[in-house]
Order: C-alpha cells, then sequence, then structure tokens
C-alpha cells in the first residue's frame, strides 16, 4: 500500500501500432498513457483531458474502432492496434466527414472542446448501428459530456450525418 | 499523473499467482484499469509493479456448461453485453451490463476487475449475489469457489487470498420458472442505491428468494430477513409484504450518508427499487 517505493529504472516497451492508418513505432514505459503520447509526443492534440476520470469524454479516441478513454488507457496497450484521432477522420484530400459536416452543419458544438470526443464516440456509435433511434444515440453517448450546447444540436447533427451517411452520399 | 512502474505479463494463472505471492503487498494485479489507475493517478495508491493478467488464456469466454453460466473473469462489461447467451439466459445481468458507466467504461473494463476492485458503488457484485453466483479463486496450489455473497468483505476488501486470482464467474442457469431484476437509482455517476432481486414463480408462489443491496454501504449484502417475508408466499401474499421486505433490506443495507444521499433516504429509495425490482421480475 502506501509504503515507501523504492526508486524504479525506467522500464522500456517498444509500441508498435497504426495511428490515423500510418505506422507508428516508439519506445514507452508502462506509465504512460495514451492521451500523453498521442497529445505531448505525437502532437496531436484533438483528444482533451478533462475530467481525468473516465466520465467526460473529451479524451475519446477509437482503438480498434471502439471508444476509450485516452486519460485512462495505458499507452503499451494499443500495441499492435488502430488508433483514430479526430486529426485522421476527414479524407487525405482534406474532405470532411459526414458527422464533422453535420456539425457545422448544425450547429453540434460552442466551444468545441467536447467535440472531438463526440463525433469519434459517434462514428463508432454509427459504425455499429447505422440507424439509431433517438433513445439509443442518448445511451451510447450519454458519457460525453457537453456544457455548452445543451445536446439538442449535437443529437442533430448525428442524426443528420446518420442519414446521410446511410444514403450514401 | 502516474507514477512510474514496472509491468509483469504472466502467461498463466499459476505464473501470476507466483508473482502476487512473492512480490505481496508492492504489486497489483491490472485488467481494465478502470478502477485501479484511477485511484493511481490520484495518488491513493501506488504500486511497484502492475501484473498485466489480459494475456492470461481461456477467461474471456461466456459458455453454458455443467448446469451454469460461466462468465471468465477478463469478459469486459460490453462482451458481456453483446453476448447473445447473456442476453438470453440472464436477461437481468444483460441489463445491468448495459447500463455499467458509460460506453468506455464499459469497452475496458472487465467484470473480474469490477468485483475484485469492490468499489462500493458498483452495481455487478449485488445482482450475482441474488443470482446464487460462485466465483472462482485460482492460486498455484489449487482452486476454490466462493459464493458471492462472501466475497465482498467491506469497501475495497474482499476474501481473495493475496496470492489468488478470480478467474470464474459462475451462475446457476436459470430455469423457466427464474425471476431476477436489478435496479439502481442515483443522481451522480455512481448509483446511490442497488437493489436486486431473484426467485422462482411456480404455480403462483415464489420460493428461492434472494435478496442483495449495494451501494448505500460499504459492501452489497444479502438480506435473508427480507427474504423471508416472500419466501414460500403467494404472488399476492408476497405483493403485500414487500413494503415490509424494502423496509428491512433497507435496513439491512448499512447505508451510510454520503454526497450520494443521507442514509434516510437510501433505506427509503431500497423499498422503492425493492417494489419496482418485483414488478420488473414478474412482468
Amino acid at each position: 500500500m502506501a509504503k515507501a517505493m523504492t526508486k524504479l529504472d525506467a522500464q522500456v516497451l517498444p509500441l508498435s501500432f497504426t495511428l490515423n492508418g500510418r505506422l507508428q513505432e516508439l519506445d514507452v514505459e508502462p506509465h504512460e498513457l495514451l492521451l500523453d503520447v498521442v497529445r505531448e509526443r505525437l502532437g496531436l492534440t484533438g483528444a482533451k483531458r478533462s475530467c481525468d476520470v473516465q466520465v467526460c469524454g473529451a479524451c475519446t479516441l477509437l482503438v480498434d474502432g471502439r471508444p476509450v478513454s485516452a486519460c485512462t488507457t495505458l499507452a503499451f496497450e494499443v500495441r499492435g492496434r488502430s488508433v483514430l484521432t479526430i486529426e485522421g477522420l476527414a479524407e487525405k484530400d482534406g474532405k470532411l466527414h459526414p458527422l464533422q459536416e453535420a456539425f457545422i452543419e448544425h450547429g453540434g458544438f460552442q466551444c468545441g472542446f467536447c467535440t472531438p470526443g463526440m463525433i469519434l464516440a459517434a462514428k463508432a456509435l454509427l459504425d455499429e448501428n447505422p440507424a439509431p433511434s433517438e433513445a439509443e444515440l442518448k445511451h451510447f453517448m450519454h458519457g460525453n459530456i457537453c456544457r455548452c450546447t445543451g445536446y439538442k444540436k449535437i443529437i442533430e447533427s448525428i442524426m443528420a450525418a446518420a442519414k446521410k451517411m446511410r444514403s450514401g452520399s | 499523473m502516474l507514477r512510474r512502474f514496472r509491468l509483469e505479463e504472466p502467461e498463466s494463472v499459476a505464473e501470476a499467482s507466483e508473482l502476487l505471492a512473492r512480490l505481496g503487498e508492492s504489486a497489483k494485479v491490472y485488467a481494465g484499469g478502470t478502477e485501479l489507475l484511477l485511484a493511481m493517478k490520484e495518488g491513493l495508491i501506488q504500486y511497484e509493479r502492475l501484473i498485466n493478467v489480459k494475456k492470461l488464456k481461456g477467461l474471456s469466454e461466456v459458455a453454458a456448461l455443467d448446469g451454469m453460466i460461466k462468465i471468465g473473469a477478463l469478459c469486459t462489461h460490453h462482451e458481456l453485453e453483446k453476448s447473445s447467451l447473456v442476453q438470453q439466459k440472464l436477461p437481468s445481468l444483460h441489463k445491468l451490463e448495459q447500463n455499467v458507466a458509460n460506453v468506455r467504461v464499459r469497452q475496458s473494463g472487465t467484470l473480474g476487475g469490477n468485483l475484485c476492485f469492490a468499489e462500493p458503488h458498483a452495481d455487478p457484485g449485488t445482482l450475482l449475489m441474488a443470482l446464487g453466483a460462485k466465483l472462482v479463486a485460482e492460486k498455484s496450489s489449487g482452486t476454490r469457489e466462493i459464493a458471492a455473497e462472501d466475497f465482498f468483505v467491506d469497501a475495497y476488501e474482499t476474501s481473495l487470498q493475496a496470492d489468488e486470482l478470480l478467474t470464474e464467474i459462475r451462475i446457476p442457469d436459470p430455469t423457466d420458472h427464474s425471476r431476477s431484476a436489478y435496479l439502481k437509482f442515483g443522481y451522480l455517476e455512481r448509483p446511490s442505491v442497488g437493489v436486486a432481486l431473484a426467485f422462482n414463480l411456480n404455480g403462483g408462489g415464489l420460493s428461492e428468494v434472494k435478496i442483495a443491496v449495494g451501494c448505500a454501504g460499504p459492501a452489497p449484502r444479502r438480506v435473508p430477513e427480507a427474504e423471508a417475508l416472500l419466501n414460500g408466499k403467494g404472488r399476492e401474499e408476497a405483493e403485500r409484504n414487500l413494503a415490509q421486505a424494502g423496509a428491512v433490506a433497507g435496513k439491512a443495507s448499512q447505508a451510510i450518508t454520503d454526497l450520494h444521499g443521507s442514509q434516510d433516504y437510501k433505506e427509503h429509495i431500497v423499498g422503492v427499487l425493492l417494489k419496482r425490482a418485483f414488478q420488473s421480475a414478474v412482468s
């Protein structure tokens, strides 16, 4: 428990994973968090540290397509896996993902702090369930907190994107 | 911010158990990390080593075998909410798993980790008691079963020995007469009160009634005094006794006054949830 800790030498773990479609190879220590590696070492600052206790969703990243809290995920856990951040969502030519377009069209954000996590969580939902009911959407998204919009426009944005994605346009 | 620790990645339960025996309190088992890493980031606890058990084979399956539903301790909440076996055989557990925390916690958090961390506001332990679950504890020298109601000792404390790992959760296969429900209520991130009820409804009468309450106090617990008010009764008599059973269960919940509500309030909610759980179970 809280007894005096001996000084520990660094333990180096080689980490190889796919980040936004590109192979990344770096060394991490066991205690390094995915959020710090992505933000501080790889320079992708879309995911935000906010509550730090897996409640708010601002640090949401997709690992093999599923949402995780990067603030509470050890970086070594993504070895051999595929990580998507908001920076990797648009197409290579810069064309925005339908969710990104819908959030702009429908005013799905104000300050934008929660938006990367919102959009990635919504992507995970729509990949799994392309035609969610509003109740299913709310259930899936209830762990992503927005303090500006009151959620109405976020729900409208996701529903609009779902419709657009279903029609394939 | 996490302090530096070293990682051990055993390939077998025996190897993990030997590490626990050798390293003692300087090491901790790590699975999903959804509870452990929060406490470590907060600086409340620290370890020189974490023993990652996710490489252990065969602990992520759900199977119906020998009259039981066997759930590997490493099954995540997400895997359980998606399991068709859980959905068909254990609808109350299925519903519980759909509503654990949020989608990210369900993605990483494991059922075994949830039970072993013994956070007082966790859901599964309470329902597992009512479902008559047995928890399998393994170490290098042997295996034993612990009844769910004997597993939780206090807040953050279980009856696992220092070198034991929880490897499986065994739930008796329900029959056509089995009924169960788990309901929770709260207004913060974690529930203030959770109530589980299970019984057999056969020919209009209740038997094998099990009631458990959780979240209100330091650890979930069975309430035999409340069960006795419903057990062996016809459905209507049981329904009439529900208010009394709820009051007894509320008192037995060891509710404490905290941010999640006052003691009186939580005791009252136990009664409300028990009535609703009954309605849900018979419907």
